[in-house]
């Protein structure tokens, strides 16, 4: 890795730092800011979503969110590909830590949410540590129903809202 | 009628001593037929007239009109009263001391005759009222006097609702109380949420937290003095515990890594229930403020939660989905074996005890509609009072009649908003509030 890229890269773990303090940090949607230090040019540019190792890719290529069914914090056979590639880009980018964030759709009581959130969370964590991903890498929160990501009241924005995203960040070692 | 009535009762308020006072002419309180039973399903309001308070000083000609009109909009507002509106009146009020011409008010079917003045003097309030029972001729109970400073005048409106109510029901009132609650504005996905505190009709809100993180279901202390409610500021859901005059926090517990929530006060205020989540286990644990020391009282991979006492502290009622779904249990105290007592279609959360000790309420969701009811505390005798897209934390009024609850509106503009509703479903009223709300709980009378 060039010294540039390295740098870019720390920008974007920057971003993301920043972007995970404070009352933005349960939005979510983890693809926010990844773009600002990745430039504009056309190929591989180091730090956007075309750059395997980038945190970008992770979010849109690979995907930083699975789907959980009604009251349920098991995982599906889609929700276990994702992880799947989730954990063989946590191990290849090991400087990275990750937070695996819990949510619930409205439908449920405020605390019991929160509850569901932490089973989806942990859920998702076991599941990638079983993947191999050293366990002190992962950590998870719960948001219940505080934030979802889709604000109607039908089936269609349940079902996104009901998820564990995995939002990385560069370790403070790297 | 019960005779609980003092001559005259000093109250005090901000600190301002108020002067007792002896009414002349005071009937003496009586037994009769006047009264209202308010655990009756379906009732005929009880007619009232309340002319407005006459103003003794010049300056508390505005304080008598709005002081009669919040005491006419609480009693009005319980459902179990029915004003009769000023311009059916016959006879016109214009002296405290006058004798009541209990014909005038027969004549337009008033039962309950409320008379009252106010004066206004070195930014103190003072207002003196009586009760009639306009068809025996006579006073219901000795007529009394509160007195606070200028500020404090809804509270003495609501003092003296509570001493109508009180007379008329053989209840405690709860006028003169406090909601603590979650203020909420921006859209669903961008919602920014702090504490704030208001009295029990939506009035005097005031700001307890700002909305950097997200704030969640205060629980007052049994005095009034403390809020129990989870935040984010941490980064993960941790309770704290806030002194509501000093607006100082803290956060409960040591630990880092461990996320906390649910929170509820013992009777005696000396412990605090709440759920503890580890991986993917939630348990209730109960810590004692003063030591510090901390029990764990269910044991189970289940999601247990939502803890409340019963009043006489020996008992708490809480939700756990142990059996698959979300129902509700009572254990002892100390922990132990619980009992399961919901057992209706659908799940049961949220349960919160009565302070009178004899129904518990919860939060019903079946069929894709969320419900508030009430239950014994064996379980039988289930009712819902609500129903709607998603109403959902009932926090009880200190005389255990009335419940309050959000309600969230359907759909991406959906707003959560405070409603009350008394133990029978006769009345649902919104409470109004400055922005969207959630999470309350009521705390004590003053």
């Amino acid at each position: 890795m060039t010294y540039l890229s390295k740098a870019l890269m720390i920008a974007a773990a920057l971003g993301l730092a920043a972007c995970t303090s404070g009352d933005r940090f349960g939005a979510g949607s983890g693809a926010d800011g990844y773009g600002a230090g990745a430039g504009a040019n056309a190929g591989i540019v180091p730090g956007s979503a075309n750059d395997p190792q980038s945190p970008a890719y992770f979010n849109q290529t690979i995907g930083d969110r699975v789907l959980f069914l009604v009251d349920q914090s098991s995982l599906t056979p889609e929700a276990q590909a994702t992880l799947d590639a989730q954990a063989g880009w946590l191990m290849t980018n090991s400087d990275y830590l990750a937070v695996i964030e819990g949510h619930a759709d409205e439908q449920g009581t405020r605390e019991y949410n929160i509850a569901l959130g932490a089973r989806r969370a942990n859920a998702t964590m076991e599941y990638l540590i079983s993947k191999g991903v050293a366990p002190n890498r992962l950590k998870i929160i719960s948001y219940g129903k505080e934030r979802p990501v889709e604000i109607c009241s039908e089936e269609s924005c349940y079902a996104k809202n009901r998820r564990a995203v995995t939002v990385i960040s560069m370790g403070l070692g790297s | 009628m019960k005779q609980v009535l003092a001559q005259a009762m000093v109250l005090g308020l901000a600190l301002v001593a108020a002067l007792g006072l002896a009414l002349p002419n005071a009937a003496q309180a009586q037994g009769g037929p006047l009264r209202i039973e308010i655990t009756e399903g379906t009732i005929e309001p009880m007619a009232y007239a309340v002319p407005s308070f006459v103003a003794e000083t010049p300056g508390a000609q505005q304080y008598a009109e709005q002081i009669t009109q919040v005491i006419a909009d609480d009693l009005t507002g319980t459902g179990l009263f029915r004003e009769i509106p000023r311009d059916a009146h016959i006879s016109r009020i214009t002296s405290f001391e006058s004798p009541v011409q209990f014909a005038d008010w027969k004549a337009i079917n008033a039962l309950v005759l409320l008379t009252g003045a106010v004066s206004e003097q070195n930014g103190r309030v003072t207002v003196k009222f009586r009760i009639w029972d306009v068809f025996a001729g006579t006073e219901l109970g000795d007529g009394m006097q509160f007195a606070a400073t200028s500020d404090g005048w809804r509270r003495l409106a609501h003092k003296v609702a509570d001493q109508v109510y009180s007379r008329l029901t053989g209840e405690s009132g709860y006028f003169d109380s406090r909601v603590v609650f979650v203020s909420e504005s921006g859209p669903k996905d961008q919602r920014a949420k702090r504490l704030a505190i208001m009295d029990y009709d939506g009035a005097n809100v005031q700001y307890l937290t700002d909305s950097r993180s997200i704030v969640l279901a205060p629980r007052f202390s049994p005095n009034g003095e403390r809020v129990l409610y989870t935040s984010y500021e941490s980064g993960e859901p941790r309770v704290h515990v806030l002194n509501v005059g000093a607006v100082q926090s803290q956060i409960m517990s040591a630990g880092g890594g461990v996320m906390s929530f649910a929170p509820r006060f013992s009777p005696d205020g000396s412990k605090v229930v709440y759920s503890v989540t580890s991986g993917s286990n939630t348990d209730i644990y109960m810590r004692d403020l003063a030591s510090g020391s901390t029990t764990q009282l269910t044991f189970t991979p289940a999601i247990e939660t939502a803890p409340s006492f019963s009043p006489d502290g020996s008992r708490i009622v809480f939700e756990s989905d142990r059996s698959g779904s979300q129902q509700l249990y009572v254990m002892p105290a100390s922990g132990g074996e619980p009992t399961r007592i919901s057992f209706g279609q659908g799940r049961y959360g949220t349960p919160v005890w009565s302070p009178r000790g004899d129904l518990i309420a919860f939060t019903k969701q079946n069929q894709g509609r969320f419900h508030i009811g009430v239950m014994r505390t064996d379980g039988s005798e289930e009712r819902l009072l609500t129903a709607s897209h998603l109403d959902e934390g009932p926090t009880w009024a200190p005389n255990g009649r009335v419940l309050m609850f959000s309600r969230e509106t359907q759909g991406a503009s959906g707003t959560s908003s405070l409603y009350s509703v008394d133990v029978a479903g006769r009345k649902l009223t919104r409470v109004r509030t400055p922005d969207g709300a959630s999470d309350p709980s009521w705390g004590p009378l003053q």
